[in-house]
């Protein structure tokens, strides 16, 4: 009798042993049904405007709902062009921080303190730095592009760069940070007994050695800059029309693939304009999906050696 | 001879100088935003504030309580899907490192984790707003997404910390397997899973994207899960590209509101981290 119930117990305990490993499993395989299933409704919805518009969809001129016509040129530029300003801004800077927290100051109250305010940057939402950029930095572009002669618009390309520069500074900061700290010291160690001087280390050990772990930083900035939505959208004065003169599409009103797609979704009315949004939507996904694979498969195989 | 070296020096020099600059002029803007949203949103909060829906367009007053229930709600919403999916899909990750599922579940984390917000909003509209209208769920759904990959890999990442000695002994005495994972090897890594669960509270609690074709937003105040509902980011959005100064004054409320949430979840997931002395 007494045995029996043993026997019961640890046949129900057995039983969910089982469940509880199937649970796991059928969880894991939730993530991976999701992804494909992301990737399957873009292609599915963009499916109509893939058929009629094919290859050219990118490399048309024009974006004209009213008259059926759908070129993503406008919004490639757009994104390109505020994505790799914004990196370009942002990349001293970052690897500024990486050797000051890595290799000058990695313990320590200060050193800390200004991590804790750099991941900070990354932690304020990104329509906060809109709305702040919109009524606070625009005025001061717009002083600056008198200034400068340029049709003082205040909104468009520069503006969203300047924001999102700053927003994507503590991506590659972080990283290159901890790969910094990771050099070997007898590295360093060894340049310092030829007589190297700290700059000389940093030159020509530190960068040369943490190089690629460098770049997977950048293309992690960068995989976020192209898909930053709101600030931008905010900020970059929502034009599908693209300038004549590279002066003014810089300085001048614009829109990025992800901007375009917050405007204009909800007020697609028509079939093939709905599915054109959504195709920019898959084309934005393929690519930041790629840089950010690229950049993490370098960081795993930098921090394995 | 002694000449070079004092230029070498002095390069040196000049360069840590340059370097420490760089390094701490970024910390400028982000005080300057703080300060500048603090000094406007501080004098929109009282209690009138947080209890009221926005006045109608062009009349004084109002509050933001619709989006404050309503990022309260589709924020909780999120949290209750995703936190139990993401903690079992880690607790997964880390006990199995070497099978093919757990590869492929890993490299579709790492591309969750780089999906564009707005192209989840995208989606969920297919999956769930154009079957069944717009909706809090809708956009539950979509942030719950988004909480998953931080949530996954802080679990994974502290459960793979622990000694194996620790699931060995419970082993060994007998304990079924389930009971180990849940009673043993859970409760040690509590803390590095409750902090990735803030922060990916604090991450998703700001964003816009997402519930722009999902969530919608709405003027009143209501706790029905199955229409549209307003939250707090999307009412700064809203009134910050409005041309009426009061409704830039409620975004500016709502944006220190915002700022307040994030901060102060930033800040216990510092302290928690630092307790346990967990690396995430």
């Amino acid at each position: 009798m007494d045995k029996n119930k043993r026997l019961d117990l640890s046949y129900s305990q057995m039983k969910w042993e089982t469940i509880f490993k199937r649970l796991l499993i059928v969880m894991s395989a939730i993530i991976l049904l999701l992804v494909v299933g992301v990737f399957f409704t873009l292609i599915v919805e963009s499916w109509p405007s893939i058929k009629s518009l094919g290859v050219k969809f990118l490399w048309g001129k024009v974006w004209d709902p009213v008259n059926n016509i759908y070129g993503a040129y406008p919004f490639l530029i757009g994104t390109l062009l505020t994505s790799f300003t914004a990196l370009i801004i942002s990349i001293p800077f970052s690897y500024a921080i990486a050797i000051y927290l890595g290799e000058y100051n990695p313990k320590g109250w200060l050193s800390d303190l200004l991590k804790n305010t750099i991941e900070l940057i990354a932690a304020v939402p990104s329509i906060i730095y809109g709305f702040w950029a919109l009524f606070v930095l625009v005025p001061e572009v717009r002083k600056l592009e008198t200034a400068i002669h340029v049709t003082p618009y205040g909104v468009g390309v520069f503006t969203a760069s300047l924001v999102l520069a700053v927003m994507i500074i503590p991506y590659a900061a972080a990283l290159g940070t901890s790969l910094i700290r990771m050099v070997p010291s007898p590295l360093k160690e060894g340049a310092y007994a030829l007589g190297a001087t700290r700059f000389e280390v940093i030159r020509s050990v530190i960068l040369p050695y943490t190089r690629s772990g460098l770049f997977a930083g950048i293309l992690l900035s960068l995989g976020r800059a192209l898909g930053e939505t709101m600030a931008v959208t905010v900020l970059i004065g929502n034009t599908s029309a693209i300038a004549n003169t590279f002066k003014d599409i810089f300085f001048g009103p614009g829109n990025t693939m992800a901007s375009v797609i917050a405007n204009e979704f909800a007020e697609a009315d028509h079939a093939l304009y709905l599915s054109a949004l959504i195709e920019l939507g898959l084309v934005l996904f393929f690519v930041t999906v790629i840089i950010n694979l690229i950049g993490k498969r370098i960081i795993t195989k930098y921090t394995n050696n | 001879m002694d000449a070079r070296i004092g230029i070498r020096n002095t390069k040196s020099i000049l360069f840590k100088s340059f370097i420490i600059f760089l390094a701490f002029v970024v910390t400028l803007p982000l005080i300057i935003v703080l300060l500048y949203i603090i000094k406007q949103g501080v004098m929109q909060v009282n209690w009138h504030f947080l209890t009221h829906v926005p006045a109608p367009e062009g009349e004084k007053g109002g509050g933001i309580a619709n989006a404050l229930v309503g990022s309260l709600l589709i924020v909780g919403m999120s949290s209750l899907v995703a936190i139990p999916v993401g903690i079992l899909a880690g607790i997964y990750l880390s006990e199995n490192p070497g099978t093919k599922l757990s590869y492929y579940s890993g490299l579709c984390v790492d591309i969750l984790q780089g999906v564009p917000s707005i192209v989840m909003g995208i989606v969920v509209y297919f999956w769930i707003v154009k079957p069944f209208g717009f909706s809090a769920i809708s956009g539950s759904i979509a942030l719950a997404i988004m909480m998953l990959p931080i949530v996954i890999r802080s679990t994974e990442q502290t459960l793979l910390l622990l000694p194996p000695s620790l699931k060995e002994a419970a082993l060994s005495l007998g304990v079924p397997y389930h009971r180990v994972i849940l009673k043993v090897i859970v409760p040690c890594g509590f803390a590095g899973i409750l902090s990735g669960i803030i922060l990916s509270i604090a991450r998703i609690i700001g964003e816009t994207a997402p519930l722009l074709f999902t969530a919608l937003g709405s003027n009143y105040l209501t706790t029905n899960v199955r229409g549209a509902m307003e939250s707090l980011p999307h009412l700064i959005f809203t009134y910050a590209t409005s041309p009426y100064d009061d409704q830039h004054d409620l975004a500016w409320g709502a944006s220190f509101i915002l700022l307040m949430f994030v901060l102060i979840l930033n800040i216990v997931t510092k302290l928690i981290t630092r307790k346990w002395k967990i690396q995430l």
